[in-house]
């Protein structure tokens, strides 16, 4: 459907599968001030992380800290005010540099981006066939194969509005995964879902992450999600907003669910609560200058 | 394509069987029916104010009278031609109009201040200058009807292209879409929920005004006949006109709607 110039031979390859050790990323003394009407808002300041390749990053903090606009510059929806990002040791987003979207680092966003008017199968192409590496016929086996993955089967016709908010994220993460990006950015993903939902999607979201082994920078609000799902968790500043707590999670892969009352992950997750506590405070009280 | 094919492709016979059959259309036609018996009772003296109204019975058979005459068809002929003509030119040129608004912040500068001007002139207002600047009096009628149609179209276009989510854009962006395809499959379909809308309050706009103008500027049409039926004393007249107006907008409505359920198939119209 997508007007695509491509040879044949380039249509019947498959893309070429992502390395391990591909999707480094480090992000240093990154600085990001907006300033709307006159006003300076510095939402990040000397923000710097590693994050090795394959590697599942949760960060956490409290709302309003910065943590979508780090999503964002790395996204390359936005700029950067200081500071830099390479990628693999390639530099992804500079001050000079504008910073440009790629598939290479595709986003799952919060609220949801499924196109409402494309079926689940044309959604899940769309990236591959704009980009124009697969033909169409590819990409549907290929997207077909994926969705079966997660338990989407015969949903390929259906729109987006006909599927359950759970369905509706399982697609969206193989819209991003079929790709084949370097990193994977999930902007809250499992935000408002039901606990049953929720923990459902857990299971996918690790099932896909041992499979393809894809770095996955994961924002979210919710403390025993971070721990359950990744390696290591991030604790965020409230604004200007930098990595204050770094916590590794050593628990082994496969996760299973037993873990979540385990002695471990208790005593990490109450490092993290009074971590995150202290900022959320922090942030009550700046929001109350604000006011007043 | 299974599942879309069964449920957009039964056939329209099949689904009007079924909306026939349906509590909703019983509904229906038990209000426009109760309606009719109301007004019988009304104007047998019944209810204040109704005797000058004469009664359905009255009415059906000036309606019979009227359809007999090739005068009465030819009336439906001309208002639903230059409803046509009007609607057509007011979404063809209206519906890029308000694309390239939302879209585009230059052309927005421009276009957008000249056309909150002209927007809160009536249709009517436009009648003098129509007539002296068109050449025909059919054109002079069809662009009345025209301005009735498109600046709703316009709002209404402008309004969805501004209310696109940022992440569709983004999405699109990250997965390699060019600002091209980024225009044409993206924000187009994401509008096109707005356009439906603006079609459907257009498409009863562009009645109301070409009655209106009929009975003004019109030798011909239903806004016409009606106007005829006053002038002669003909109280029937007056309200077979009156409702088979309604039965034209209600037609045309309905063809909209099929319209955008055809455009939208991933959504009702309402």
């Amino acid at each position: 459907m997508e007007q695509v110039d491509m040879n044949t031979a380039e249509a019947t390859t498959p893309p070429p599968v992502c390395r391990a050790g591909e999707g480094a990323m480090s992000i240093r003394k990154v600085g990001k001030i907006y300033d709307p009407e006159g006003v300076h808002v510095v939402a990040l300041k000397d923000c710097s992380l590693e994050i090795a390749a394959g590697e599942f990053v949760a960060i956490v903090g409290p709302s309003g800290c910065g943590k979508s606009t780090l999503l964002n510059t790395i996204a390359g929806f936005d700029g950067l005010t200081s500071g830099e990002i390479l990628l693999d040791g390639e530099p992804l987003a500079t001050v000079d540099k504008d910073p440009s979207p790629g598939p290479d680092r595709v986003v799952v966003f919060q609220h949801g981006a499924l196109f409402p008017w494309k079926t689940v199968l044309q959604n899940v192409t769309y990236g591959p066939v704009v980009q124009g590496v697969m033909s169409e016929e590819a990409a549907n086996e290929r997207a077909q194969e994926m969705l079966s993955r997660v338990g989407l089967n015969d949903i390929e016709t259906a729109y987006p509005g006909q599927l359950s908010s759970g369905m509706q994220r399982r697609v969206e993460i193989i819209r991003a995964l079929i790709n084949n990006p370097k990193v994977l950015l999930l902007d809250e993903p499992f935000r408002a879902m039901d606990t049953v939902t929720k923990s459902a999607s857990h299971q996918y979201l690790l099932e896909l992450y041992d499979a393809t082994g894809k770095t996955i920078f994961f924002i979210t609000h919710d403390l025993e999600e971070a721990i359950f799902l990744a390696d290591k968790v991030l604790v965020m500043t409230t604004r200007p907003g930098y990595i204050k707590k770094t916590l590794q999670v050593n628990l082994p892969r496969p996760r299973q669910y037993s873990m979540l009352a385990s002695e471990e992950f208790l005593a990490m997750k109450a490092q993290l609560v009074e971590a995150v506590h202290e900022e959320a405070v922090k942030a009550f009280e700046a929001g109350e200058r604000e006011m007043a | 394509m299974a599942r879309a094919a069964t449920m957009n492709g039964a056939s329209f016979a099949y689904k009007m069987r079924k909306f026939v059959a349906s509590k909703h259309f019983t509904r229906g036609a038990m209000a426009v029916i109760g309606f009719f018996v109301l007004w019988q009772a009304g104007s047998m003296g019944l209810m204040p104010f109704m005797h000058a109204i004469p009664t359905p019975v009255t009415v059906a058979e000036a309606f019979w009278e009227f359809m007999c005459t090739g005068k009465y068809w030819q009336s439906w002929m001309d208002s639903t031609l230059r409803v046509t003509y009007g609607f057509v030119a007011a979404q063809l040129l209206g519906i890029p109009l308000g694309l390239g608004m939302g879209w585009n912040r230059n052309f927005k500068d421009f276009t957008y201040p000249l056309f909150e001007l002209m927007r809160p002139i009536p249709p009517l207002a436009w009648v003098p200058v129509s007539i002296l600047f068109w050449p025909t009096n059919e054109s002079s009628i069809a662009f009345i009807t025209f301005i009735g149609a498109f600046f709703t179209i316009v709002v209404n276009v402008l309004g969805g292209v501004s209310a696109i989510p940022r992440q569709l854009v983004d999405a699109a962006v990250s997965f390699g879409a060019s600002p091209r395809q980024v225009f044409w499959r993206i924000v187009l379909p994401a509008t096109i929920p707005s356009i439906v809308t603006g079609m459907m309050v257009g498409i009863g706009i562009t009645w109301n005004v070409v009655i209106a103008a009929e009975m003004i500027a019109g030798n011909t049409g239903l806004g016409r006949l009606t106007w005829e039926a006053y002038l002669a004393g003909h109280t029937p007249g007056i309200i077979v006109g009156m409702i088979s107006i309604g039965v034209a907008g209600y037609v045309s409505s309905m063809a909209v709607k099929m319209i955008g359920d055809w455009l939208m198939p991933w959504k009702k119209v309402f």
